[in-house]
């Protein structure tokens, strides 16, 4: 794991909606899916962001404050830092996986899902989010040859209502052998709650504020307060972001 | 088969297991999170200083690795000396049954000020209270640390030392001062019954590809493995100049380590960075190397390599 940070160049960055951008930078990462790096533009700041693509490097950028729009505005050639990968990603086991993503989840699920169809396993994907627009990387997972279903609040498009929903009658369905998701603490609760009901192995994706990204300032703790399933004192930088839970041997 | 050497010591009057104490500031920002390095068997915790107010601390990066050790500053995040009461008593609740000491750590701009935080925590009743004069990151806030200081050290000693109501002080002192042995003697005439060194020393990384340094507040304070052989050394000044137990802290990532700085005169050992290097469990890690050090050089208790290199 590297604490220390290394330049990177943009090679190409393209808007895939009005707040969102994809951005690749030149060499390769040698993460899991699911690692996350603590990007820095200096005199800006520093933030964490999930590795959705790993050879090349390529991140997801949400535009949603100062950080993120900073880093729409690079061009291609402009240097960024990167600390990582850091923490603990994701891990394939069975035959069929279904993920679940919600907003700029869908990133670290790209790469898991990229990582998952190289090796012949079959990946339902279920994407959440308040209306069209927000259903990030729907065409990058369908040309994986994944399976797409998707849930918006305003009906705009698939399900009208919430992911949770179409997870649950999928998860009736078709006997999955995992459940990975990343989303907003909200989504993973609700996700957490159906798995245990089904009896179905999962890992979830939290977020939490990071400062350091290193185990160390305590910033990133996810409490038991949150899911009882977690162990005391769960840094999300350290030992998540991905949280393993296993129902079956 | 050999007895397991005896790894228990006493720090002034707190027994601890083991000598090993969770250093300030790493991972001691909640109840959870202490609770889990007592699980890992530290000896003791100390909790993230706090201070009279809540402070968010400086933007990121805040911290960064580089070839020798770590660089941070985070800035003292704290959530103000009235809150923190509420979490260190519910760490208390959590360490009591492990029977670990809860060491409770506060810094303050005055020592006028250290002495009304000092009421206020002793509320908590910590087993010991760290009185951090040593934090490098907050020079804008704070000017110059009291530890660069005998007079002004001695001077935050006494105020603490009578507003803390009887609970044993550490007063935790800095590696960057001409004379930290003269120091060490101020706070121990003006009531410190322990001393903890050493806080990190000031220190700067820039990235020349970016040509800036890396963390927002520009310098930060060093530690890990190349602040060793400078606690090292502060500690064996220490120990010649007061007679009290000394925390020695600074780049302790093994056994072998632990044992070094206890040979240059520490009763503990504090751990830092070692949970970046060696993951949240380093403590269990270095217990286990320690006490295989002391079994293959036939050593039956910790305390014979006490004091041993002077
Ligand atoms: C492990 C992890 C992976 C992430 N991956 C991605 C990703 O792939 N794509 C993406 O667009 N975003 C990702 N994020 C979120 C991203 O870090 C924030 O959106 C970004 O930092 C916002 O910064 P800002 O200055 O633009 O906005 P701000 O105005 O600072 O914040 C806007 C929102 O972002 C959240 N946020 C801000 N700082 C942090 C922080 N240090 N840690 C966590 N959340 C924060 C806040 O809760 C707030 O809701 C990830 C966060 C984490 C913890
Ligand atoms: C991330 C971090 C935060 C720290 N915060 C504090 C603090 O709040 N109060 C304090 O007295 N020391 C603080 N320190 C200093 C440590 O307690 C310790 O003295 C120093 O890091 C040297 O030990 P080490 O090399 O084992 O880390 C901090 C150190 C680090 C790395
Ligand atoms: S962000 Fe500092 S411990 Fe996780």
């Amino acid at each position: 794991m590297g604490g220390k940070f290394e330049a990177r160049k943009v090679t190409a960055i393209s808007k895939i909606n009005p707040v969102t951008s994809w951005i690749r930078f030149d060499g390769d990462i040698y993460a899991q899916p699911g690692q996350f790096v603590m990007v820095w533009l200096p005199k800006i700041g520093e933030k964490p962001f999930s590795i959705a693509e790993l050879n090349p490097l390529g991140l997801l950028v949400v535009d949603v404050g100062p950080f993120s729009h900073a880093l729409q505005a690079l061009q291609v050639g402009d240097s960024l830092w990167v600390k990582g990968p850091l923490g603990q990603g994701f891990s394939i086991t069975g035959e069929r996986l279904l993920l679940v993503g919600g907003g700029y989840g869908s990133a670290p699920l790209l790469a898991l899902a990229k990582k998952a169809r190289a090796q012949n396993i079959t990946v339902d994907v279920c994407l959440g989010a308040r209306s069209e627009a927000g259903l990030l990387l729907s065409d990058a997972f369908l040309e994986l040859g994944c399976q797409v279903s998707y849930a918006t609040e305003d009906g705009s498009l698939g399900w009208h209502g919430l992911v949770t929903d179409i997870v649950e009658q999928k998860i009736q369905a078709i006997a999955y052998d995992l459940l990975c998701a990343c989303g907003p603490t909200g989504l993973l609760s609700a996700l957490s709650n159906i798995c245990k009901t089904h009896r179905l192995d999962n890992q979830l994706s939290w977020e939490a504020h990071m400062r350091c990204g290193m185990g160390l300032c305590g910033s990133c703790l996810v409490s038991q307060n949150i899911d009882e399933l977690l162990p005391v004192g769960w840094l999300a930088c350290y030992d998540g972001p991905v949280f393993y839970q296993k129902f079956r041997d | 088969m050999k007895h397991d050497p005896d790894i228990s010591v006493k720090l002034g009057r707190l027994s601890l297991k083991n000598p090993l104490v969770l250093a300030s500031g790493v991972m001691g920002t909640s109840p959870e999170l202490l609770h889990r390095v007592a699980l890992s068997g530290a000896g003791a915790v100390t909790a993230k200083s706090c201070g009279p107010t809540l402070r968010t601390g400086h933007p990121n990066p805040v911290m960064v690795a580089w070839e020798h050790g770590l660089l941070n500053a985070i800035g003292l995040t704290n959530p103000g000396v009235d809150d923190e009461v509420k979490l260190l008593m519910d760490a208390k609740q959590r360490l009591n049954p492990l029977n670990v000491p809860l060491i409770a750590s506060i810094f303050a701009g005055s020592a006028e000020e250290f002495g009304e935080v000092a009421s206020i925590v002793a509320e908590a009743e910590p087993d010991l209270v760290e009185v951090n004069i040593s934090c490098p990151n907050v020079h804008d806030d704070f000017g110059l640390p009291f530890a660069a200081d005998a007079k002004s050290a001695a001077a935050v000693t006494r105020a603490v030392k009578q507003k803390i109501g009887g609970i044993p002080i550490a007063v935790k002192l800095a590696p960057n001062v001409p004379d930290i042995g003269r120091i060490a003697k101020s706070v121990v005439d003006a009531g410190s019954d322990v001393i903890t060194a050493i806080n990190t020393m000031p220190g700067m990384v820039i990235d020349v590809d970016a040509a800036q340094p890396v963390l927002h507040n520009r310098s930060g304070g060093l530690s890990g493995p190349a602040l060793k052989p400078i606690a090292v050394r502060c500690v064996a000044e220490i120990a010649q100049f007061v007679d009290v137990p000394i925390i020695g802290t600074g780049g302790v990532l093994t056994g072998r380590d632990a044992a070094e700085m206890m040979m240059a005169g520490a009763t503990a050992v504090g751990v830092g960075s070692a949970l970046w290097y060696r993951g949240p469990d380093a403590i269990k890690l270095i217990k286990a190397e320690l006490q295989d050090f002391l079994r293959e050089n036939g050593y039956k208790s910790v305390c014979e390599i006490f004091r041993k290199a002077l």
